[in-house]
């Protein structure tokens, strides 16, 4: 786990500023961009996995029920899932309810 | 290769050193008066002579680009430059130090336009004085070829991890035929071992290399380089002095010449070493108490070496080869200055520039430089700087 | 029709070589072009990529996203630096110096750092014959630095260096064709893609990983933020500029061209239809729009003679 960015000495930085631990923006949750998160009806999923394939975060995973749904700790909202789905079981709610 | 004694054109022996050295990637551009050195490289590689990927680069810009993607994944990398290609790839330039990407350049010190001039100063090498690189001047073509090795040792040193400038005078140095002792294959493979690169680039160890440094991180990643740079000197003079041990051939960072007893001195950097000395010797068989102190390190600078050889003197006569628009003097003066500020026992400092644009700069022109400058000391008419051999 | 190798979602790499949490605008397109080609390409890469939105998104010091090792140096050169690591991986393993084996080495650029600053960089490594793949995620324009105008904008967008006004259409030049430029060089492989036909950009980063020599592939990404478009519509728009012909998929192997996907009549659409919903081109007039309808029907007439002529 890297530490933020603004707690970080000289001494701890690597030769040439390489970061070593890779992938490690996964501590960077973006979930807290969102406005409307997506909602899977889960009955209604075909599983054919397109919300997978065309989600910019990569953040779309199989649920333990069988259904797709995003990870809402980096989801941004966009919407992607929900226009894509071929099912139309995605719908997209505001995150204000 | 043997241990032979040659007389060589020093360009040549660049290339046979680099050659020597197993350099597996070689990225650059013509430019005068830096070709001899790239055009014999090519015909070794053409000849099968050294195993390399020679990559004839579309810009300075690039050959700078390449050589950064191949220090980066760990391979031994040579490129060779003058004046406006340094120029075109000055801002790579900066990257690569920052990115602790060791490398080895031949600097053919050349004059920047405008107007145009293929010939020698060392306007080219100061423009880019802050990036971080070690930068060493050599004198004569013995030196030369010794510091393409010392540079590779000093470069991939995982301690330093910088990338390494060797400075010669272009022309005045690089197209000069002189006698060159060559080291055998044997003594080169024991000075230089095979570069290791911590972190480089592979698909076993990922890693991300040029991140983006916002405001909170950025003064951080800076003193990291800068303690780089600065903690990379004791590494340098231990492959000089390894150097030295294997060789009989030494050097420090900064150097000098009858200097025991002398009252002042001249202070020079590359090729004018050689003159000042002469002009010394004939100055000393008259009876003055002259002598020279050469900076063969000029980045990261030899603070106390430096100090240790001058304070004490009365003055310091330092030859220029770059001037240094608008400011104080020329770039050496004004670092020497600088150094000597407000220290007991300090010189006081006269600066010429001197030989802009290769123009020559004779034993009869040092003299009277070495005999102005010590009236001037005495005057106390210290301050700025004089255009040597200026009409008008 | 030719079929894809693959053409369901169930049968693509599941492995994600480009970590979330990564600061891409919401529906950008472009960050999901990059995970679909590191899915084609697989662990075995390297990248060199230009600064740009995909470099500033993704690696704010100390964080990374990318899971296969990268290097970004700056923004005109990564053709440049990927051609060095190519050179130095290459003679490290024939001198013995590392072990031997099959890495993808590719640049990423946007269309800034390929068509225009970069432009003599990657030339220069397409004619050296680097065995290279270099990936162009093209938005149309300087995205990262505020939506201006690069000489891949189209003719008729407003941008902030651009902007439509009573004396201006917005970009008055015709996009630059970097595709045809590519090609010029006599590299083995060029193509376009887009991610709204994933099927088609997997197969075509696959060949062009499988092509000894220099590939050049270039990717419409669309960008919600600088087309001025809801972030949902991402994948949509890249559709419509497809089946509009604004931007043909096609891909030319040692100098035969073949378009892969041709909009069937029932998908075909007006170019209209594409750019109405723009706000980067809202001012256009319907003469401005039969303009650009000729002269993309005329372009696209030269693309299937082109591609008929094999």
């Amino acid at each position: 786990m890297a530490k933020p960015m603004d707690q970080i000495t000289w001494q701890e930085l690597q030769v040439g500023a390489v970061v070593v631990e890779i992938g490690n923006s996964t501590q960077y949750e973006t979930g807290s961009w969102r406005s409307e998160r997506p909602v899977v009806e889960k009955e209604k999923c075909i599983k054919c996995m397109f919300c997978w394939l065309y989600c910019p975060e990569g953040c779309i995973h199989e649920a333990a029920e069988g259904h797709f749904e995003a990870d809402l700790t980096y989801c941004k909202g966009c919407g992607i899932c929900a226009a894509e789905c071929p099912a139309k079981c995605i719908t997209m709610i505001s995150e204000e309810k | 290769m043997g241990k032979v004694r040659k007389g060589v054109e020093v360009s040549i022996a660049i290339a046979d050193a680099v050659a020597q050295a197993d350099v597996d990637v070689i990225a650059a551009y013509p430019i005068t008066p830096q070709t001899h050195i790239v055009e014999h490289l090519s015909e070794i590689v053409a000849d099968g002579e050294l195993d390399a990927e020679y990559v004839p680069v579309d810009s300075e810009h690039s050959a700078m680009s390449v050589c950064c993607g191949s220090a980066a994944v760990g391979a031994r990398t040579f490129t060779s430059t003058s004046s406006q290609g340094l120029a075109l790839m000055s801002e790579i330039f900066f990257i690569a130090a920052a990115m602790r990407l060791p490398m080895v350049m031949a600097l053919a010190n050349r004059s920047l336009s405008s107007p145009l001039s293929i010939w020698n100063d060392h306007s080219d090498v100061m423009m880019v004085r802050d990036a971080g690189w070690i930068c060493i001047f050599v004198e004569n073509g013995q030196e030369t070829y010794d510091n393409i090795f010392c540079a590779f040792r000093m470069s991939e040193d995982p301690e330093v991890m910088l990338p390494v400038a060797v400075n010669l005078d272009g022309f005045i140095l690089t197209h000069m035929i002189e006698p060159v002792e060559y080291e055998d294959d044997d003594l080169i493979r024991r000075y230089l071992p095979e570069f290791k690169m911590k972190n480089a680039l592979h698909p076993d160890h990922p890693v991300s290399m040029g991140c983006f440094g916002m405001p909170e991180i950025y003064t951080e990643a800076q003193m990291n380089r800068e303690m780089g740079v600065r903690n990379s000197y004791p590494h340098i003079v231990k492959a000089w002095e390894e150097w030295g041990r294997l060789t009989g051939r030494h050097y420090r960072p900064v150097e000098t010449y009858r200097t025991d007893d002398a009252e002042y001195c001249i202070v020079t950097m590359g090729s004018y070493g050689e003159t000042a000395m002469e002009v010394v010797d004939a100055l000393r068989a008259e009876g003055e108490k002259v002598g020279v102190v050469k900076i063969r390190l000029w980045r990261p600078f030899p603070l106390d070496e430096f100090r240790a050889a001058v304070l004490g003197k009365k003055h310091l006569i330092v030859v220029d080869r770059a001037i240094t628009f608008g400011g104080q003097g020329g770039p050496v003066a004004t670092e020497l200055r600088s150094a000597l500020y407000k220290r007991d026992g300090a010189p006081t400092i006269v600066n010429y520039v001197a030989g802009l644009a290769g123009r020559d700069v004779s034993r009869k022109d040092f003299r009277s430089i070495i005999t102005e400058g010590r009236k001037k000391a005495e005057a106390g008419d210290t301050e700025g700087f004089t255009l040597y051999g200026l009409r008008g | 029709m030719a079929k894809t190798s693959v053409s369901s979602p169930k049968n693509v790499e599941r492995a994600e070589y480009f970590a979330p949490g990564h600061r891409a605008c919401q529906g950008c397109a472009e960050v999901l072009a990059v995970r679909l080609v590191l899915k084609a390409l697989g662990k075995d890469t390297i990248v060199a990529m230009a600064t740009g939105c995909m470099e500033i998104i993704s690696s704010p010091l100390p964080l990374t996203s990318w899971r296969i090792p990268w290097i970004h140096n700056a923004f005109e050169n990564p053709a440049a630096v990927i051609s060095g690591c190519e050179a130095g991986m290459k003679a490290m393993m024939r001198k013995g110096k590392m072990p031997a084996k099959k890495i993808n080495f590719v640049g990423m650029g946007g269309d800034g750092a390929t068509a225009d600053i970069g432009f003599g960089s990657l030339s220069g490594a397409l004619e050296r014959g680097h065995d290279m793949i270099y990936v162009c995620y093209d938005n149309e324009a300087y995205m990262n630095t505020g939506i201006q105008r690069s000489s891949s904008t189209p003719y008729g967008a407003s941008t902030t260096t651009s902007p439509a006004g009573k004396k201006s259409i917005g970009q008055r030049t015709q996009k630059k064709n970097m595709v045809e430029i590519a090609v010029a060089h006599g590299i083995p492989y060029v193509a376009t893609a887009c991610p709204s036909f994933p099927f088609d950009l997997l197969d075509k980063i696959k060949k062009a990983s499988e092509t000894p020599g220099p590939a050049y592939v270039h990717i419409l990404s669309v960008c919600p933020t600088g087309w001025r478009i809801q972030p949902s519509d991402a994948i949509r728009y890249g559709r419509l500029a497809v089946n509009s012909c604004s931007f043909p998929l096609y891909e030319v192997v040692n100098g035969k061209y073949r378009v892969t996907y041709k909009p069937s009549d029932k998908k075909l659409i007006p170019v209209s239809e594409y750019l109405s919903g723009q706000g980067r081109f809202r001012h256009l007039t319907d003469k401005d729009i039969e303009q650009i309808q000729a002269a993309t029907t005329r372009q696209y007439e030269r693309l299937l003679k082109l591609s008929e002529e094999e």
